[in-house]
């Protein structure tokens, strides 16, 4: 499958603050800052705690699961990248398991005028240029659905 | 917090007393002057405005993305003192209101006598706001997902307003017709003799659902300038003075860039414009309330951006601002014209400088679209980026 948005997409930079984010993106891990003293997530990675200044900050794997907080839908192609290759969506994603952290992002298998706010969604790898991976979404589908045959 | 009414003596109470614009076009009209030349002549307007020579301002404030640093325009003044130069950080217009209240602060200490507050922007020239630029701070979180302008990054912030408000497309049309009706007054504004029906408003594209095309402010050319000095000095100049009665800058926590960010702001304050510290603020120095305010001019880069500001500023609680937008109280003879001069959206998008000199001319009683008997002008800075600023300007 081909990536969401073309390939000549600006890519991450890393920096010495969010290097291990992006290098576990790489593995398909899902690594968001939190802090060992307040116990609580951030996004994104900075040196230290937002919540409570502690500078005694690791990194948490989470689930990837989420919801869509909010969307948008772009119809006009602001980099020369996105030109001819139509509309899509921006979705900032609340995720599941890590406080009130959001990314944003996009869901890649939902027609435009199906996306809204509440969608469930998880995880899942785009590989784009060099092989390097993005945290994107696709609709999840529920356990209790699937055995309802509800697919 | 009392700055600058309370405790600065009378004296040096700051008072706008010129303000110049050149004139605005759309982006590429002014192609025949370079910006620098254009904000030069916006400057020597602002001293013309106020019967000084413009050699003689000593002060210089602007605010992120400005790009004529205060020596260069100093020396192309032939201006023999600098005593004070300042920069708000932040991009966009979030740090205009700002940018006047160091001017207002210099000549309040003392640093200075005549500072001028500026903004030049030709986009024909230069960068086009509304296309990519690469962000140096958190930019890996937003392009390669394809949020890469104003207009989608406000865009999610007014998709989840809309979820927690009520609110529908009707109440976006209703701001951009008003504030396009408000530009046919003013033969300043761009969109002067373009008047825009609400069947307009609906025909016209999606560029960012939801905002259609006449929900993003204008692309435009030109610069602008208020010039801001005491007022034992306002007393011998030519114009009436404006006293500034309320200056303020804030950012909420764990703001950060908002919208222009990675969009982590607290769940309780994102679906806003983050000035709700910039309204307490100016609400205590003024020792003014909401119902004192009679008219306000509002950051309007976006449509969307106006009824998160009714509230953050405290016109309206969440889930009113629908009926309080249809009852018609945001347009002339309601509780609150806006935007009198057509705003960014409508008049030019100088990062909202040019509300400001808009709040001057309703203070003087001169705009095109006068709030008869207005005492107290409430203007508002910033929509997406980081931190937020606000004036509030009185009547002497």
């Amino acid at each position: 499958m081909p990536p969401y948005l073309p390939d000549t997409m600006p890519l991450p930079q890393p920096s010495r603050d969010d290097a291990p984010f992006w290098n576990a993106c790489n593995e398909g891990r899902l690594l968001i800052r939190h802090c060992t003293d307040c116990k609580r997530f951030s996004h994104p990675p900075m040196p230290s705690c937002p919540h409570c200044a502690s500078t005694r900050m690791d990194w948490k794997e989470v689930s990837g699961n989420g919801t869509v907080y909010t969307y948008a839908i772009s119809h006009h192609p602001t980099h020369s990248a996105l030109k001819g290759s139509g509309a899509y969506n921006v979705a900032v994603v609340l995720l599941d398991d890590a406080d009130d952290v959001r990314l944003v992002s996009n869901v890649v298998d939902v027609a435009l005028e199906d996306i809204r706010i509440g969608l469930r969604v998880s995880v899942y790898w785009d590989v784009v240029a060099g092989g390097r991976q993005l945290p994107r979404f696709k609709v999840r589908i529920e356990s209790n659905q699937r055995k309802r045959g509800e697919l | 917090m009392s700055f600058p009414t309370v405790d600065a003596p009378k004296r040096l109470q700051p008072c706008i007393v010129g303000v110049g614009e050149t004139v605005y076009t759309k982006r590429g009209g002014h192609n025949d002057q370079s910006e620098l030349e254009l904000c030069l002549q916006a400057i020597r307007n602002a001293a013309a405005d106020a019967g000084i020579e413009a050699s003689e301002i000593d002060g210089y404030a602007s605010f992120g993305f400005e790009r004529h640093e205060p020596v260069m325009v100093q020396a192309a003044l032939a201006a023999p003192r600098l005593r004070f130069s300042s920069l708000v950080w932040g991009g966009g217009g979030g740090g205009c209101s700002a940018s006047v209240m160091l001017a207002a602060t210099a000549v309040a200490t003392g640093q200075c006598q005549y500072a001028v507050a500026y903004r030049s922007i030709c986009q024909g020239q230069y960068e086009r706001y509304g296309e990519y630029r690469a962000r140096p701070m958190w930019g890996s979180y937003v392009a390669p997902f394809g949020l890469m302008s104003p207009a989608m990054m406000m865009a999610l912030v007014y998709r989840r307003y809309l979820e927690e408000s009520g609110m529908n497309a009707d109440h976006l049309a209703e701001l951009a017709v008003t504030i396009r009706g408000n530009a046919q007054k003013n033969p300043r504004a761009v969109m002067h003799g373009r008047s825009m029906t609400h069947d307009d408003y609906f025909a016209a594209r999606m560029v960012a659902d939801p905002f259609r095309l006449y929900d993003c402010c204008l692309e435009t050319d030109g610069a602008c300038a208020v010039l801001i000095t005491s007022a034992e000095l306002a007393e011998k100049l030519q114009r009436p003075a404006v006293p500034i009665l309320g200056a303020a800058q804030a950012s909420g926590e764990r703001w950060t860039l908002g919208p222009m960010g990675s969009h982590n702001m607290p769940l309780d304050t994102y679906a806003s414009i983050n000035s709700r510290d910039v309204a307490a603020a100016l609400y205590q120095q003024s020792g003014l309330a909401p119902s004192d305010i009679d008219v306000a001019q509002f950051y309007d880069a976006f449509t969307g951006l106006i009824p998160m500001a009714l509230e953050d500023y405290g016109f309206c609680r969440r889930g009113e601002t629908g009926a309080f937008i249809e009852a018609g109280e945001i347009r002339a003879g309601g509780r609150l014209p806006i935007n009198t001069s057509g705003g960014l959206l409508s008049e030019a998008y100088l990062h909202g400088l040019n509300l400001v000199i808009e709040g001057v001319r309703q203070m003087r009683g001169e705009s095109t679209a006068q709030v008869e008997g207005a005492r107290h002008c409430l203007i508002t800075s910033g929509g997406g980026g980081g931190h937020k600023s606000g004036l509030i300007l009185g009547r002497r």
